[in-house]
């Protein structure tokens, strides 16, 4: 289940980070716990579905926002996705009493999984991969270049909103294993790891899950000899294997991953680009 | 072919105004796009010169008037270089098969979209890059992959923002040759730039914009001290060499002292 997590999140983070949009994940995942917190409240035996739909609604509010008005991407989900974490704790402050352990929720442990949770991980895991299979280029072509995406005729808008919903679920399934806290960083950390070993995109695919499952199941056993929480564990794995590589490509993996967070910094780099 | 429009009309713009949020940028643009047009928008930085571009593609819906384009018209894009992510983890192969994305297609291109992208890709003569990484290019070989990438689309009309800015002396020859061989195989040219003797005097159409459409004629028509000086909000002086026009501008204040290092 760890490395299952491990590979989803390696998986969709690829996007994630060419996006330049790491934060999401950070913010999303608060969100989610927020609506996490909410949901038992008021539906105690569907508070995964109500969680994912706080998620997903946080994740298309946060596109629309970014889109329509002056605000960047990176405020808008720091507003939408701490607005959302908030209000859900201070329901759960005020009226909460029971549900999954929150120490759970926020750090992972993988012995609070239950069956259901076994199957929707597996089920989401799923249909990320077919989905990125049979819209591939549609999400390549709208990640690269967005605009000249829209002029080629792909629905930008709605292939932006599938791999929120895609992200939101994953986020939500992978919360019990990784925690609310690390989630972020396992979107994060094998993408930019894959990038700084390879400028192909499709092995950038393949290499962050592999990385993203190794760093799960790897963190998971360390994590039952250490007894620590499985999430610290299989994030500080991810870690070590960055520092691993950046120790190996040194300033050459560097330089590939420069401007992931900020294409506005490739913007600025005309003097590289007609070299 | 002349490169002014004689042919069927394949956009028309009628008294259409454009912008972003509460400005607008552009107004009362009346402008025909033809089949056999290689034209030049002209203009100032921040005139609207992007803009009226957007609005020809369509990704930037027009405020009021009326927009007609030919039922079944494919265009193509070509973006400015400096707004692209030159660290994304593609090859040039990957860049231009990206056109290629109509249905449910499997992930990996199949044999006659290989042949067909090493094909575009040898038409401009970059053919042995396929396999390299886009940010490895040089500048006029990163615009040929755009223009291979568009190619595939099989367009009939072509808009490029910006294709020479940032790029040296060659390199726009390279790229004025291209299109010129492209515009004579029929596809017709939309192209902005703000270089007035590197790129708009060598183009045989021309529109002035600056917020408005100021002038919409031939280098000979459009080229002219007062169409320029509404254009630029500058006053130039406009020069003849070997049968083009050349445009220098008139130096007032300061002037260079002599004796003064």
């Amino acid at each position: 289940m760890a490395s299952l997590s491990g590979a989803l999140l390696g998986f969709i983070g690829v996007f994630i980070v060419l996006r330049g949009m790491s934060y999401i994940g950070h913010g999303l995942s608060h969100s989610i716990f927020g609506g996490f917190a909410a949901a038992q409240l008021f539906a105690a035996q569907f508070y995964l579905i109500g969680a994912g739909l706080w998620g997903i609604a946080s994740a298309l509010a946060i596109t629309s926002v970014a889109k329509r008005s002056r605000v960047g991407a990176d405020a808008a989900i720091g507003v939408i996705t701490t607005a959302s974490f908030a209000l859900g704790v201070a329901l759960f402050a005020k009226f909460g009493t029971s549900g999954p352990a929150f120490e759970n929720a926020l750090f992972g442990s993988i012995l609070g999984i239950s069956v259901t949770q076994m199957v929707g991980l597996s089920a989401i895991s799923a249909i990320a991969g077919l989905f990125v299979f049979f819209r591939y280029r549609a999400l390549l072509f709208t990640t690269f270049d967005p605009e000249v995406a829209d002029v080629s005729g792909v629905k930008v808008g709605r292939t932006d909103a599938y791999l929120m919903i895609i992200l939101s679920l994953s986020i939500l399934a992978t919360l019990t294993v990784v925690g609310v806290t690390l989630v972020a960083a396992m979107l994060v950390i094998p993408a930019v790891v894959a990038r700084m070993l390879t400028d192909s995109f499709p092995r950038m695919l393949a290499l962050s899950t592999i990385i993203g499952t190794l760093s799960g199941l790897i963190g998971m056993y360390l994590s039952y000899y250490a007894g620590v929480p499985s999430g610290t564990m299989i994030v500080l794995v991810g870690a070590a294997v960055f520092a691993v590589v950046l120790a190996i490509t040194g300033g050459r993996g560097l330089r590939r991953s420069a401007g992931l967070d900020a294409h506005v910094e490739a913007m600025a780099q005309p003097a590289a680009a007609s070299r | 072919m002349t490169g002014t429009g004689v042919g069927p009309a394949l956009i028309k713009l009628e008294n259409i105004s454009a912008g972003y949020d509460s400005s607008i940028v552009l107004s009362d643009v009346t402008l025909t796009i033809r089949e056999d047009q290689f034209t030049g928008i002209v203009g100032p930085s921040g005139a609207g010169k992007t803009t009226l571009l957007r609005v020809l593609l369509g990704t930037l819906p027009a405020r009021g008037g009326s927009i007609t384009t030919m039922p079944g018209l494919r265009t193509a894009y070509v973006p400015q270089l400096e707004t692209v992510n030159w660290n994304f983890p593609i090859t040039v192969e990957e860049c231009v098969l990206m056109s290629r994305e109509q249905g449910r297609r499997m992930p990996w291109a199949s044999a006659s979209e290989k042949r067909e992208v090493a094909e575009v890709l040898d038409r401009l003569g970059i053919a042995e890059l396929s396999k390299r990484h886009i940010r490895s290019l040089s500048g006029g070989q990163q615009q040929r992959m755009f223009l291979a990438r568009a190619l595939l689309r099989d367009p009939q009309l072509l808009l490029l923002d910006e294709p020479t800015s940032g790029v040296d002396v060659s390199t726009r020859h390279d790229v004025l040759h291209l299109l010129a061989d492209l515009h004579e195989d029929g596809v017709a040219i939309v192209l902005t730039t703000h270089d007035l003797n590197g790129m708009a005097t060598h183009l045989p159409h021309l529109v002035c914009v600056h917020h408005r459409i100021v002038a919409d004629g031939t280098p000979e028509e459009v080229i002219r001290p007062d169409v320029l000086e509404a254009t630029f909000g500058a006053r130039m002086d406009v020069l003849e060499h070997l049968g083009i026009r050349v445009v220098v501008d008139e130096m007032r204040e300061p002037r260079f002292v002599e004796g003064v290092s």
